[in-house]
C-alpha cells in the first residue's frame, strides 16, 4: 500500500508568487456553489463583483474612498501585528480619533483650514493613542493578553460614542444623535469633482509611506521586526521588547485614530453610531491578507475595497443579497491564510 | 519467566546509531536501571518498548511472548507503562477523569463512578491521590503519581520510568522510592532510566550500562560500586585530547558568587553557584543535560534575573541588568539554543547587527550599506556559508553558530559565554568553534564555556566545574581531571 506523510518543509519561494491567483480561483470556485444556490451566473457575478466597478469613473473613485479608512487600520494592525503585538482594537482607536475630530470640527469656528486641519489630524492621533494605551500597559506590565482587553476596548467605545449621542452631542432640536455638524474649513478637501474622494486618500498614502520607512530602514522598525519574529531572540540581542512594543502599540492606536478623522472630516460631518462599517476589523484583514508588509496592506485594502463597492453592484444587478461581498471577502481571507499555512508543509510519499 | 526481553535492537537517525545491537532484558518483579550519558541511546530503547519508534530490526518479548509493538496503545495493552518526565495529563480535569481518560465506554460519564473506581485503584497499588483533585493544582510529585496511577490503573505490569527524579524535590524522590519499592513488592517490573549514580545505587537491583547506542554491561548492585558504574558510563580511561600547556592566566575578571535562582513550588534551579574566570582562561562547566546549564546560561546572558547572588566584571555588579547592558558591559554571550538567540526571519546581515545598532545607525535610519560591509567582513572572516541577505533560517546549524559567535565576538568582549557551542554541528563547524574559542583565549579573554559534551570541556577548558542539580559539585584543574574523577561528580556520586 503506498503510505504519504505531512512533513514540515518549506514550499520553493516561486510558489508564494502564485498564492494570489490560486487564492481567487479557489474562492470563486467556493463561492459559486453559494451564487448558484441564490439563482445567479457565477460568471456575472464575479464581472459585477471585480470588473465593473473599475468600468466607471463614478464608481472607481467609489472604491478609492472605500479603501481610504481599510488602508489606514490596516497599516494600522500591520505595525502592531509586524511587533508581535496583537492589536485587535483599532475598531475602538478609530471612534477615538472620530470623537477627537468630531470635537475640533464643530468647536473652532474661527480657525482657518490650514490650523484646525493639521490640529484635528494631531489631536486624532492622539487620542487613538490614548484609548489603546490602557490595553498596552496592561499587556507589557502585567501580561495581561492584549487580543482580549483590546477587542473590549472596542465594546467600551461603543458605549462611549452612544454617551455622548445621546448626551453632550444629541442634537437639542431634532433629538438626532449626531454631533454638531463640521463647519466648512475643518472638512477634508475633495480631491475629484462629482465624488466622495477626499484629502484622507493622501493622508493614507502618507502614512504607508512613512511606516513603509519606519519599518524597513529605521533601527525601531528593525527591532520591531526582530520582536515579531522572536521576542527571546530580541531580548537576547539586547533589544528593550516592552519599551518598543508600547511604541508599535501606540502608533497603531494613533494610525486607526487617523482612519476615524478621514471617515468624519471626509465624509460624515459629524459623529454617528454608524461611522464605521467594521473598519477596524476589516483593517485586521487587509493586514494579513498584504502579509504585514506596508505595500502589500495597501494593494489587500485596495482589492477589499473593490469587492465592498462590487457587491453592491452585484446584489442590485442581480438581486442577490449584498452579504455576498461579505461572504466572498470572508472566503478569501480563509483560503489565503491556509494556502500560507500549507505552504509550509508537503507531501512526501513513504 | 523474563518481564520484558528486547534481542538485537538496532535503530538509526540519519548517521547517528542510536541502538547497536542492544539485548536488555527486564526480570519480574525488579527495578532496573538504564544508566548512561546523555544521548547513550536510553530513552531511544525504550520509546521503542513503549512503542514511540520502531526499531530498524530486532525482537522483543513481554513475559516471553514475542509482541510486535507499533503504538503506545498496543504497549498499553501488553502491559507495558511509561511516565515521561513531561507529563501527559489535562491539567484542567480532575485527576479520576485525567485517569481514565481513554478508557470509559458508554455515553455518560458518572463523577461518583469514576471517582470511587480511581480512589480504589489508589488504594490497592498504595499510590496515594485525591482523585477529585484538579491536576493544575497538584505539586509536580503529585502529578509524577497520578501518571504513575493512570499507567496501573491501565493494568501495566511493566512501568518504565524516564528521568523520573529530575523535576522532583528531594522529599518527593524520597516518596517516589518507597511507592516504586512497594509496588515492585506487589510483582510491578520497573525500568528506571537515570544518570545519577545516587539514585541508581539507592533503589535498584540490578544495573544496565549503556554507552553510544551499545550496553556496556549489566551488572547486580551487590556486586558494583559508583566509582565503576562511572567508568562504564564515561567509559574513557584516557582522555585521549593531548592539550597544550596554557599560556599565563591572568587576574580574575568574572566572578559568580551565590547566585541561585529558585523555580515554582522554591525549588532550587540554581543553588549558590560561585566561580571565577581569569583572563586567557577557559572555564569549563560540565555535566549531565539538564542540570541547571539552561537557566545558568540564561543568568549569565541576562535572559532570567537571579533569585540572589551577585556576577561582577571588573568588579562591576552585572546581575541584574538586561541583556543589551550585560553586552555593553563587556559580556560576549552565545546562547545555549541558536535559534533562541537569533531571529530566523532576519537576514544574516541584520542579526549580526541587531546586538549593536546605535553602531549601524546614520542620520537616524539604518546604515544598510555598512551593515552590509560590516556582515561581508564577518562572513569571510568567520567563514560563513551565506550572503549578507540571505534568510537567517536557512542556514546550516553550523553556519548559524558562526554567526552567532561573530555577532558576540564582534564587540571584542572581555568575557565570553558560550553556552553548548558546537552541539549538533559537524566535524569541520565543530574544530572551527574550539578553534576559534582558544583563539579568543589567547586574545585575553575570560571564557565561561559551558558544554555537555565531556570531551569539548576536557580538550578546551583550563579548569572544569561540574554542575549537578543546580549546584558546583567540584572545580577540577585539567591537569588532574580523570574520567573516573569527572564521571563521578557529573552523576552525584557522594
Amino acid at each position: 500500500m503506498v503510505k504519504f506523510k505531512i512533513e514540515r518543509a518549506a514550499a520553493p519561494f516561486w510558489t508564494k508568487t502564485l498564492i494570489p491567483i490560486v487564492a481567487v480561483l479557489v474562492t470563486f470556485l467556493i463561492t459559486s456553489i453559494l451564487i448558484i444556490i441564490a439563482k445567479a451566473n457565477p460568471f456575472a457575478a464575479y464581472y459585477h463583483l471585480l470588473i465593473e466597478p473599475l468600468s466607471s469613473r463614478f464608481s472607481l473613485l467609489e472604491v478609492l474612498v472605500k479603501s481610504t479608512p481599510l488602508i489606514l487600520t490596516g497599516i494600522a494592525v500591520a505595525v502592531a501585528f509586524t511587533s508581535g503585538y496583537f492589536n485587535i482594537g483599532a475598531e475602538g482607536q478609530l471612534y477615538a480619533g472620530a470623537i477627537a475630530a468630531a470635537w475640533v470640527g464643530s468647536t473652532f469656528v474661527n480657525l482657518p483650514a490650514i490650523v484646525v486641519i493639521p490640529l484635528m489630524m494631531i489631536l486624532g492621533f492622539l487620542a487613538g493613542i490614548i484609548w489603546a494605551l490602557i490595553p498596552a500597559l496592561l499587556k507589557i506590565k502585567l501580561k495581561v493578553d492584549e487580543v482580549v482587553t483590546t477587542l473590549l476596548m472596542n465594546s467600551i467605545m461603543v458605549y462611549v460614542v452612544s454617551w455622548l449621542l445621546n448626551g453632550v452631542w444629541r442634537n437639542p432640536e431634532t433629538g438626532a444623535q449626531q454631533s454638531p455638524e463640521f463647519f466648512e474649513a475643518a472638512r477634508y478637501v475633495k480631491l475629484a469633482a462629482r465624488s466622495r474622494l477626499h484629502l484622507g486618500l493622501i493622508v493614507a498614502l502618507v502614512v504607508v509611506a512613512i511606516v513603509y520607512i519606519l519599518i524597513k530602514k529605521t533601527p525601531l522598525g528593525l527591532k520591531m521586526r526582530a520582536i515579531g519574529a522572536s521576542k527571546v531572540g530580541a531580548q537576547f540581542a539586547g533589544i528593550n521588547v516592552n519599551r518598543t512594543m508600547l511604541i508599535a502599540a501606540l502608533v497603531s492606536g494613533g494610525i486607526a485614530g487617523l482612519a476615524g478623522v478621514g471617515e468624519i472630516a471626509g465624509i460624515h460631518y459629524h459623529l454617528i453610531n454608524e461611522l464605521s462599517n467594521g473598519y477596524g476589523y476589516t483593517g485586521i484583514i487587509a493586514a494579513t491578507l498584504g502579509g504585514l508588509n506596508p505595500i502589500g496592506v495597501l494593494v489587500a485594502a485596495l482589492f477589499i475595497g473593490l469587492i465592498g463597492t462590487g457587491s453592491l453592484n452585484v446584489s442590485m444587478a442581480l438581486r442577490v443579497p449584498v452579504y455576498l461581498g461579505d461572504i466572498v471577502q470572508s472566503t478569501l481571507l480563509l483560503v489565503t491564510l491556509a494556502m500560507l499555512l500549507l505552504q509550509n508543509y508537503r507531501i512526501k510519499r513513504i | 519467566m523474563l518481564a520484558v526481553e528486547m534481542k538485537g535492537i538496532n535503530k538509526t537517525f540519519g548517521l547517528v546509531k542510536a541502538n547497536q545491537d542492544v539485548h536488555f532484558c527486564l526480570e519480574q518483579g525488579e527495578i532496573h536501571a538504564l544508566l548512561g550519558e546523555n544521548g547513550a541511546g536510553k530513552t531511544t530503547l525504550m520509546r521503542i518498548l513503549y512503542g514511540l519508534y520502531k526499531a530498524d530490526d530486532g525482537e522483543i518479548f513481554i513475559n516471553g511472548q514475542k509482541v510486535a509493538i507499533s503504538s503506545p496503545k498496543e504497549a498499553i495493552g501488553a502491559g507495558v507503562g511509561m511516565v515521561t518526565q513531561h507529563f501527559t495529563l489535562v491539567p484542567t480535569l480532575t485527576v479520576a477523569e485525567n485517569i481514565v481518560l481513554g478508557y470509559t465506554s458508554g455515553l455518560l460519564l458518572s463523577h461518583k463512578d469514576i471517582e470511587k473506581s480511581v480512589a480504589d485503584a489508589s488504594e490497592k497499588y498504595g499510590v496515594d491521590v485525591d482523585p477529585s483533585a484538579i491536576v493544575k493544582n497538584l505539586s509536580v510529585g503529585e502529578r509524577q503519581r497520578v501518571e504513575i496511577l493512570k499507567a496501573l490503573y491501565r493494568n501495566a505490569r511493566i512501568l518504565i520510568m524516564d528521568e523520573p527524579t529530575a523535576v522532583l524535590v528531594p522529599q518527593e524522590v524520597d516518596v517516589l522510592f518507597e511507592s516504586l519499592t512497594r509496588l515492585v513488592k506487589a510483582g510491578l517490573s520497573v525500568i528506571f532510566i537515570s544518570h545519577k549514580l545516587i539514585e541508581v545505587m539507592a533503589v535498584c537491583d540490578r544495573i544496565t550500562v549503556l554507552r553510544d547506542g551499545k550496553i556496556t554491561s549489566t551488572v547486580k548492585k551487590s556486586d558494583t560500586n559508583q566509582i565503576e558504574l562511572a567508568k562504564m558510563m564515561v567509559g574513557r580511561e584516557t582522555f585521549g585530547i593531548k592539550r597544550q600547556p596554557s599560556k599565563t592566566i591572568g587576574n580574575a575578571i568574572y566572578e559568580l558568587s551565590g547566585i541561585t535562582l529558585e523555580g515554582k513550588h522554591g525549588r532550587k534551579i540554581l543553588d549558590g553557584i560561585s566561580f571565577s574566570v581569569a583572563t586567557s582562561e577557559i572555564l569549563g562547566i560540565a555535566g549531565v543535560s539538564g542540570n541547571g546549564q539552561g537557566e545558568l546560561t540564561h543568568v549569565l546572558t541576562g535572559l532570567l534575573k537571579p533569585t540572589s547572588g551577585s556576577i561582577k566584571i571588573d568588579g562591576k555588579e552585572i546581575s541584574l541588568l538586561s541583556p543589551g547592558e550585560i553586552s555593553d558591559a563587556g559580556v560576549g554571550r552565545t546562547p545555549e539554543d541558536r535559534h533562541e538567540g537569533t531571529i530566523g526571519d532576519l537576514t544574516v546581515s541584520e542579526n549580526l547587527a541587531l546586538e549593536n545598532l546605535t553602531d549601524f545607525t546614520k542620520n537616524g535610519f539604518v546604515d544598510q550599506k555598512k551593515i552590509n560591509e560590516s556582515a561581508k567582513e564577518k562572513i569571510k572572516e568567520f567563514q560563513i556559508k551565506a550572503s549578507p541577505n540571505d534568510q537567517l533560517r536557512k542556514l546550516s546549524g553550523g553556519n548559524m553558530q558562526k554567526v552567532v559567535l561573530a555577532r558576540a565576538l564582534s564587540r571584542k568582549p572581555k568575557v565570553l559565554i558560550a553556552s553548548q557551542p558546537t552541539r549538533g554541528l559537524d566535524v569541520g563547524a565543530t574544530e572551527y568553534v574550539r578553534k576559534r574559542l582558544l583563539e579568543e583565549k589567547e586574545r585575553g579573554t575570560a571564557i565561561v564555556l559551558l558544554s555537555e559534551d565531556l570531551d569539548e570541556v576536557l580538550a578546551l577548558a583550563d579548569r572544569i566545574a561540574v554542575i549537578y542539580e543546580g549546584c558546583i559539585k567540584g572545580i577540577v584543574p585539567a591537569a588532574e581531571a580523570t574520567p573516573e574523577k569527572i564521571g563521578l561528580l557529573m552523576a552525584g556520586a557522594s
